[in-house]
């Protein structure tokens, strides 16, 4: 069963399962220290497995981020000429692609095993640092 | 109560056509499957089922080497009885503040557990199993990620896996 936040992409896609949460990248399973919401999402998603007989069914969740949508208009638009710099930040947010372990924190960084130890890391190809 | 009348999902398809052309990129190949998927169906009542969560997103431990940016191939376990406070995410294409405050918001795993708790669920598995996403070549992807995850969840003789994309 797949849960995601991005229609069109898992819909192309064409998984044996599928729900839909009309929320933003990032919070698929719900909101932030919120965990009565995100069991109902689970609870939902997992009813939805329940039900489902045939391949490729994708359901709504009719979960509601906000009373308005207006977070759908600021998602990955390209800059128009006029657009103030703060809100063109959101348009072109790419981050540089770098081939390095990328740690949350320096913290981590130290904490984090050597590759060549990490047991529980899987390394599907030889291209790994 | 005035209902407010919602609007369609965002396309992320569209959105990523128009900001690659405004960048002067060609359209990225999205896959598109015409074919039906494979369905198995469930076997027995969640309540008697083994369930693995698998996600996408950059989320791994503390003391693990983290994702990187360059279409990062790898998978992490991560054991069932990680607390939140040692769930990390890192990644490229999405807003990591809420899952930095809660790892929850992409990676149920506390909840799964709570559901097992309540015996809504029959066992949560031993491992989670995550990987970066925002791989650009689907081909390897469908070669080489997604057997080796199949793999271990058949290994661990799973009944169900809950999958969460970002």
């Amino acid at each position: 069963m797949s849960l995601s936040s991005a229609y069109s992409i898992t819909a192309a896609v064409n998984p044996p399962r599928a729900v839909y949460i009309d929320y933003p990248l990032g919070h698929t399973a719900g909101k932030p220290n919120d965990s009565a919401g995100q069991r109902r999402i689970m609870l939902k998603t997992l009813q939805a497995l329940e039900a489902s007989q045939t391949p490729g069914s994708f359901v709504d969740l009719e979960e509601v981020w906000q009373a308005d949508d207006s977070w759908k208009d600021r998602v990955m638009r390209p800059a128009p000429k006029h657009m103030a710099e703060d809100e063109a930040s959101h348009a072109d947010d790419r981050v540089e692609r770098h081939a390095t372990p990328q740690y949350q924190s320096e913290a981590d960084a130290q904490a984090a095993v050597d590759p060549s130890e990490c047991s529980s890391c899987l390394w599907l190809s030889n291209e790994q640092n | 109560m005035n209902q407010t009348k919602h609007r369609p999902p965002v396309d992320y398809i569209e959105r990523t056509k128009d900001q690659y052309s405004a960048l002067g990129y060609p359209p990225y190949a999205w896959v598109h499957s015409d074919t039906p998927p494979p369905f198995s169906p469930l076997r027995k009542p969640l309540s008697e089922s083994k369930c693995a969560l698998v996600a996408s997103g950059g989320i791994y431990a503390q003391g693990q080497v983290a994702f990187h940016f360059k279409d990062d191939l790898s998978v992490r376990l991560i054991d069932r009885d990680t607390p939140n406070t040692a769930l990390r995410t890192t990644h490229f294409a999405y807003d990591l503040t809420a899952s930095r405050q809660d790892p929850g918001c992409v990676f149920p795993l506390r909840t799964l557990c709570e559901l097992e708790r309540v015996s809504l669920i029959g066992e949560v598995s031993a491992n989670a199993y995550t990987f970066m996403g925002g791989i650009y070549s689907s081909r390897r992807v469908r070669e080489i990620l997604a057997p080796a995850i199949a793999d271990r969840l058949q290994q661990d003789e799973v009944d169900v896996a809950v999958m969460v994309p970002v």
